[in-house]
């Protein structure tokens, strides 16, 4: 099949027409016609849930197509699993890669390949060797004869790749591959897809991340509600232009302040100190404000916060409430003053993955859903669903496990659970880390909503627009210490980014 | 050999020195526990156990486990001595077809209950361990299968052989290992095996047919149930409707789990669930020669295995502590 390709280099490796996927009378694809040139890396982006998986998915095997066909080389092919794709060149390469970590490397490349009887006896010597000879091939340093559950994910995400080389794929998909990984580990992927793709092989790229597109895709394909919006050389897009195909507007629409009357001070640190963390940072956010904290990662802002709820308390300074001195050293006591922390590792900190979406909802107020000890549903389920048509919440039902929903609704849910503590004062560190742009709106609406509600709102963002958009004052902290204080009409992405570089630096460039 | 390696070997070395001091330690007690008299006894005690716990080990390999192994021995036990008993005229070896032809048909009777109507394994076999005894005392009519039933040439198995009068029940057991090693490291089912266990959502995804191969391991575990039964009318000379096999799957999944084993599946090797059924045999030795009474001995068996998993388990930790902290430096 692979000489009949080179025979016809102008037919497309993977030929899509027409393809269409229901769950359960949903339409979730509509219609995708796609060609896949030989040689390419392609990136398929959209927000969640735009079919960009679920298409990637239909390719590998995972899923069927409701309608449609799939050409491969020019011959029609009926994809009906992921063993008949391994079998046809297509591999798909999960983010947390699919292993079996309890057995040697050189075993996870070869199991499932067919051939053999049951009974047939497993070569490990020919193995492991042929094993050895596909790392040197992609030039990493993995021992196939350990187990992979020591591996890293990047590690495990290159011995996958091996698999697609040992079956000789000629389509290689990765799905959202660079999440976990560090930059010097997306550097080696990103060079070792740059060869695969030299070599003729296809590559299908699907990512968050813009700028990783732009420097390694040739071309892109922008998938919105389930249909494919454009497929163009990603030259011919600007970044702009590739967010209005993505969420169908433009972005900025999203992102208007409030207007909002701001009050008396609700909350003031003054010379808050952790030695060797952060160092005398004062500052205040009054009623119906919303104070930016921005900097680099590691600046110390995550632990400032901390150190206000209590979870781990400041060395020496000190906090006020609504003007009262207040003692802080339990989270507990935090939540009694009226204060609210959303942490930013929603996963680690945040859900209880298996209960109900409810659940998860009251789970920070006991009792106002069991007044006399003993939990009331009726009570619960009242506020559950005052909350979720607030924040626009999406889930199949209030009792569905909270690890079903996505990014953004989970971290919505989050933010209901803390917003029903009645909150004087709210802390949001990274609210907005890994969810949808669309989503990502909704959020922007509801924190400015929240303002003019007249609540005091602490903003920790990595990100510049959203501190610029939001944000009636921006903090920077640089090396533990707060290095700008900066109002909205001043604020810009060079005056934040100059208070946010470490002295150190900014000294050793002049 | 890599670190990993050397990981798994020194849990297996750490049973073998539990043995040795276990051993040191009753025979310092009463000098005769080190005699080739008791070796004896010991080994005549051990056989049964590792022929279950080959199957056993296959099954929580891919993260399942038969509880109901003990009433398929007592009944496979049963359905082969009755036919001894009315039908003395078949000769005794076809016996072992007839436990092990029993034993796989209760063994598919779970794996089809588990793999059809996606039960949990623990609930099923709780179901047939309960049912396949009752089943017993129905064909029994709940009576005992006399020794003058039981044909002599199968009872001799269990007292002599041409190779130094160990008895042939021994060998069949090593001879079951050492089968179930190749089975386990060296064919492909064997190694789906260890891939279903390790991961069963990715099995499916990587051409193991799931069902095929958790309908597999219930039925080798039946088979060797089945064997273990007739074994125990060859060992014990009668088969009783509610002893045979009362307990047996206790003292098996307790042998595999101290042999290493994870029970979670994935996790585990033959020479340690062999090493573990030796340790049981040398405790179930000692425990009368200590002179501890017979009340007594179910507690102190039931501790012995306890101490073994919590010294076991902290020699793992400091062998996976070690392994990070090297790499780590490295």
């Amino acid at each position: 099949m692979v000489e009949t390709a080179s025979a016809m280099p102008d037919v497309p490796l993977m030929a899509a027409r027409g393809i269409t996927k229901s769950f359960a009378s949903i339409e979730v694809l509509r219609d995708v016609d796609l060609d896949l040139r030989r040689g390419e890396i392609h990136a398929l982006l959209g927000e969640n849930g735009a079919g960009k998986s679920t298409f990637a998915k239909i390719l590998a095997g995972v899923h069927r197509p409701t309608r449609g066909t799939l050409t491969l080389n020019g011959a029609q092919v009926e994809v009906l699993n992921p063993i008949v794709a391994q079998r046809l060149g297509i591999t798909l390469i999960h983010q947390e890669p699919i292993c079996f970590p309890d057995l040697t490397v050189a075993e996870n490349l070869v199991l499932g390949q067919k051939g053999g009887s049951p009974l047939a006896r497993v070569p490990w010597a020919e193995m492991t060797r042929n094993a050895r000879q596909l790392m040197d091939l992609l030039g990493v340093k993995i021992d196939v004869s350990k187990t992979m559950r020591g591996l890293s994910i990047a590690d495990q995400q290159m011995v996958e790749i091996a698999r697609a080389l040992a079956s000789d794929s000629r389509l290689i998909i990765m799905d959202e591959p660079t999440a976990p990984l560090t930059p010097k580990e997306v550097e080696t992927l990103f060079a070792i897809a740059r060869r695969l793709r030299d070599e003729g092989r296809t590559i299908v790229f699907i990512s968050h991340r813009l700028e990783e597109v732009r420097i390694l895709c040739n071309r892109v394909t922008i998938f919105r509600d389930g249909n494919k919006v454009a497929t163009e050389d990603i030259q011919s897009f600007t970044d702009a232009d590739i967010i209005r195909q993505m969420i169908g507007r433009p972005l900025r629409e999203y992102m208007k302040k409030h207007g909002t009357t701001i009050g008396e001070v609700a909350l003031k640190v003054e010379g808050l100190t952790l030695p060797g963390v952060f160092f005398d940072i004062s500052l205040e956010v009054r009623k119906g404000e919303i104070v930016g904290l921005g900097g680099l990662v590691g600046a110390g802002r995550t632990d400032v916060a901390r150190a206000i709820f209590g979870v781990s308390p400041a060395a020496s300074g000190k906090i006020s409430i609504n003007g009262k001195p207040v003692q802080i050293s339990d989270p507990s006591q935090a939540i009694a003053l009226g204060l609210a922390f959303v942490p930013e590792d929603r996963a680690a900190a945040g859900i209880f993955r298996t209960l109900p979406v409810e659940e998860n909802i009251t789970a920070a107020v006991p009792g106002k859903i069991a007044p006399s000890g003993v939990i009331r549903r009726s009570l619960e389920r009242v506020l559950a669903e005052d909350s979720v048509r607030k924040l626009r919440i999406r889930l199949a039902s209030f009792r569905q496990p909270i690890g079903e929903l996505s990014g953004g609704n989970q971290q919505k849910t989050i933010l209901a659970r803390w917003l029903l503590t009645e909150p004087r004062v709210l802390i949001l560190d990274e609210p907005t880390r890994g969810i949808d742009i669309g989503v990502k709106a909704e959020f922007y609406d509801m924190i400015g909503e929240l303002a003019a509600s007249g609540r005091a709102i602490l903003l920790i963002s990595s990100e510049l627009p959203e501190l610029l958009a939001l944000c009636d004052r921006v903090l920077v902290m640089s090396e533990g210490r707060i290095t700008a204080n900066i109002p909205r009409e001043r604020a810009t992405q060079e005056s934040i980014m100059n208070a946010a570089v470490p002295r150190s630096t900014r000294e050793a460039a002049a | 050999m890599n670190a990993l390696g050397s990981v798994f070997l020194r849990r297996e070395a750490g049973i073998a020195v539990m043995i040795v001091l276990f051993c040191l330690a009753v025979g310092m007690i009463r000098p005769r526990f080190l005699t080739l008299d008791e070796l004896r006894i010991i080994l005549l005690l051990t056989p049964l156990i590792l022929i279950g716990a080959m199957g056993q080990m296959l099954v929580i390999l891919s993260r399942h486990v038969d509880l109901s192994i003990g009433s398929t021995q007592g009944f496979a036990a049963m359905a082969t001595a009755m036919m001894f008993k009315f039908h003395p005229e078949i000769p005794w070896y076809l016996g072992f077809g007839v436990a092990i032809g029993v034993g796989i048909g209760l063994g598919f009777v779970n794996g089809a209950l588990i793999t059809l109507f996606r039960l949990p394994a623990i609930i099923v076999t709780l179901g047939t361990l309960n049912l396949y005894r009752g089943l017993t005392f129905i064909i029994s009519d709940a009576k005992q299968i006399d020794r003058q039933f039981v044909p002599a040439a199968l009872k001799g198995m269990s007292t002599t052989s041409p190779i130094f009068d160990i008895p042939w029940i021994i060998f069949m057991a090593l001879g079951t290992a050492l089968m179930t090693h190749w089975f386990a490291n060296h064919s492909r089912i064997g190694r789906q095996v260890f891939a279903l266990g390790s991961n069963p959502a990715a099995a499916p995804l990587r051409g193991i047919r799931v069902n095929a191969v958790t309908l597999m391991v219930f039925m080798i575990s039946g088979a060797l149930a089945g064997l273990s039964g007739i074994m125990y009318a060859s060992r014990w000379g009668f088969v009783n409707p509610s002893n045979t096999g009362f307990g047996f799957e206790f003292q098996v999944i307790a042998a595999v789990v101290i042999g290493g084993v994870s029970i979670n599946g994935g996790v585990g090797s033959v020479l340690g669930v062999t090493l573990g059924v030796l340790l049981l045999g040398c405790v179930s030795a000692a425990l009368p020669l200590l002179g501890i009474p017979g009340a007594a001995q179910n507690a102190i068996y039931g501790a012995v295995i306890l101490i073994a998993l919590l010294i076991d388990r902290s020699v793992r930790q400091r062998g996976i502590a070690a392994l990070a902290l090297r790499r780590v430096a490295a």
